[in-house]
């Protein structure tokens, strides 16, 4: 009986060590850029452009880039997304169609990023003539985001009681006016808070943008949609791997990487701040 | 009698003009239809077009020596040589020792949460999880580069540390999250019944845990390791990173090695539109791709098999 119970610290000892290691790896990874990051983040760091060849100066453009990429995808990702989630929850049927759809959009979720690249260069830089732009840059996320669109979408549409659906329709509105009048105005907040998520990581993604339209350097900002921009996790890229001197930039690229993770956490915390008032307000009522 | 009434000449108000109501909803329908097959026309969209695109590279090179030819150098100045062989060695040995870091942590913290830790523990957890698995990629190759690549040279006496065992910690770190989370769903979809069978035969939880959970969610658990896995070979930045990148045939896990991902992110900026190297890449993309749906798919058929029964 003791031999059980000794067994039985030692395995569960083994389970909380696993967990501690992936915690302490996460600490790392956050403490490491945290320190070293902090010193070189200044009002002025991002606010100006960056000067003498990316070695001093800040990376304005860089944000500002990530800014306006991140407003195409959601442009193109979210009406999109939550069409189809509602096509998944309200209409569809569950036959072997509704079956197709679900896995491709599991699929979807699971091609690498590079092949998104590979995709936006040919369809969109190429075929469609947008070249290497922000608009280019923009759809490729977009199309790589749409899986978590849509799923996130679709949390929210099926949280909504399906006694609104049928009291709309027992009252004689069709279908649509009872998506439209009793579904929809409960469900977007869910999901816009699904999708910020699903945004934040595509404003972290480089390999789609690589080919679409993230430029090394250019020291203005895009006048059009049409134009090349500097991106943030890109900057980070060229600046710990493809600058002329890398060892001198290195404090720049550890800033770089602490406002991207900065704005990635605010990201998300504002979606999980905005899902936890959700909740509360749905106890509520 | 009058409260019908009203109710009845309240509903006729919003008739639409012009489209009949029934032929509008009909439209609606096939809106929101068309907008639901969007995924899989892209799915077939991004197949298509890296075949249509591959597909003229082997005019010039031919298939058999491109899967089997253990050299790739498209700049050569004497015969340009495509063979992927030395790009899949290199991302299975990536992929493979981040595997081996990736399950045992995985599954172990995985059950851990699902089957020692309290409710709160699990709320607190999940969300720390949530954030590991949002860090950007190339965050992550930028602390290989910085962080783990001068650990491994002063732990292995290396020149540098950008090597295969530098992008298999990194790819473990980046396929955590993925492997955690679905095997805990798998291991807290066990009927609570196995739990309490055990427990009452006199089994402790640990050997619960052990020998009746684990073995009952095994076939979502190996689903969960082969989405984690499926990640680590698409990864792109992370290996491009913190590997080194050289392109010829790697030797051992202390070795430069250069992966499907990294060779297209590397030469696709340096390579012009439509010629035989550049259309070689989109070939590259599309092994990748084959690669990593085959591997989703079976997975996918795994956790969901017994979707249409819950139903």
């Amino acid at each position: 009986m003791n031999k059980k119970r000794f067994s039985e610290i030692i395995g569960f000892a083994i389970l909380r060590f696993c967990l501690g290691l992936v915690l302490l790896t996460l600490l790392i990874i956050l403490w490491d850029i945290f320190t070293k990051g902090y010193s070189s983040v200044s009002w002025e760091f991002l606010s100006t452009m960056p000067r003498k060849g990316m070695t001093e100066g800040g990376i304005f453009p860089a944000i500002v880039g990530t800014f306006l990429v991140t407003v195409i995808t959601a442009l193109f990702s979210i009406p999109l997304g939550m069409g189809c989630a509602i096509y998944l929850n309200e209409y569809a049927h569950g036959g072997k169609l509704t079956r197709l759809i679900r896995m491709s959009i599991r699929n979807l979720s699971g091609v690498p990023s590079i092949v998104y690249g590979l995709f936006g260069v040919v369809l969109f830089v190429q075929l469609m003539h947008l070249d290497t732009s922000v608009l280019a840059a923009g759809l490729t996320l977009g199309l790589m985001t749409l899986p978590w669109t849509i799923t996130a979408s679709e949390e929210a549409l099926k949280s909504v009681p399906q006694a609104y659906r049928d009291g709309s329709l027992a009252l004689g509105a069709t279908k649509w006016q009872a998506i439209r009048t009793n579904v929809l105005p409960y469900a977007i907040p869910g999901m816009l808070t699904g999708t910020i998520l699903g945004l934040s990581r595509a404003a972290g993604e480089t390999a789609p943008i690589l080919f679409t339209g993230a430029a090394f350097f250019l020291p203005v900002l895009p006048k059009s949609l049409l134009d090349q921009f500097m991106a943030l996790p890109y900057h980070l890229y060229i600046m710990s791997t493809q600058h002329h001197a890398i060892e001198q930039v290195r404090p720049l690229a550890y800033g770089t990487a602490l406002v991207l993770i900065a704005l990635i956490f605010l990201m998300n915390s504002v979606a999980i701040f905005a899902r936890y008032k959700l909740r509360q307000v749905k106890l509520e009522s | 009698m009058s409260e019908t009434l009203t109710i009845k000449r309240e509903l006729e108000i919003p008739k639409p003009r012009g489209l009949s109501s029934s032929a509008r909803d009909k439209l609606i329908h096939a809106f929101f239809f068309l907008n639901g097959m969007l995924s899989v026309i892209a799915l077939i969209g991004i197949f298509g077009l890296l075949v249509y695109t591959a597909v003229p590279a082997f005019q010039e090179i031919n298939l058999w020596r491109f899967l089997t030819g253990a050299e790739w150098n498209p700049t050569s100045y004497y015969e340009a040589q495509y063979g992927i062989v030395p790009m899949l060695v290199s991302t299975m040995m990536v992929t493979f020792g981040a595997l081996l870091i990736a399950i045992p942590l995985g599954i172990g913290t995985a059950a851990y949460l699902s089957d020692v830790a309290g409710p709160r523990t699990r709320e607190i957890i999940k969300p720390v999880i949530e954030i590991l698995a949002g860090i950007p990629s190339v965050v992550v190759g930028f602390l290989g580069i910085v962080l783990v690549g001068p650990l491994i040279a002063k732990l292995f006496g290396t020149s540098n540390g950008l090597n295969a065992i530098n992008g298999s910690i990194l790819l473990g770190v980046m396929a955590l999250p993925t492997i955690i989370s679905i095997s805990e769903d798998a291991l807290n979809s066990v009927p609570k019944t196995y739990d309490q069978a055990s427990l009452a035969l006199g089994a402790t939880r640990w050997q619960t845990v052990i020998r009746v959970k684990i073995p009952a969610a095994m076939s979502g658990i190996i689903a969960a390791c082969m989405l984690g896995m499926g990640r680590a070979i698409g990864e792109t930045m992370t290996v491009l990173m913190a590997t080194g990148c050289a392109p010829a045939m790697p030797e051992g896990f202390l070795e430069s090695v250069r992966t499907l991902t990294s060779s297209i992110a590397i030469e696709l900026g340096e390579v012009a539109y439509n010629t035989t190297h550049y259309y070689a890449l989109f070939a590259l993309g599309l092994v990748l791709f084959v690669i990593t749906f085959l591997i989703n798919l079976t997975s996918d058929i795994v956790l969901h098999r017994y979707e249409k029964v819950n139903r």
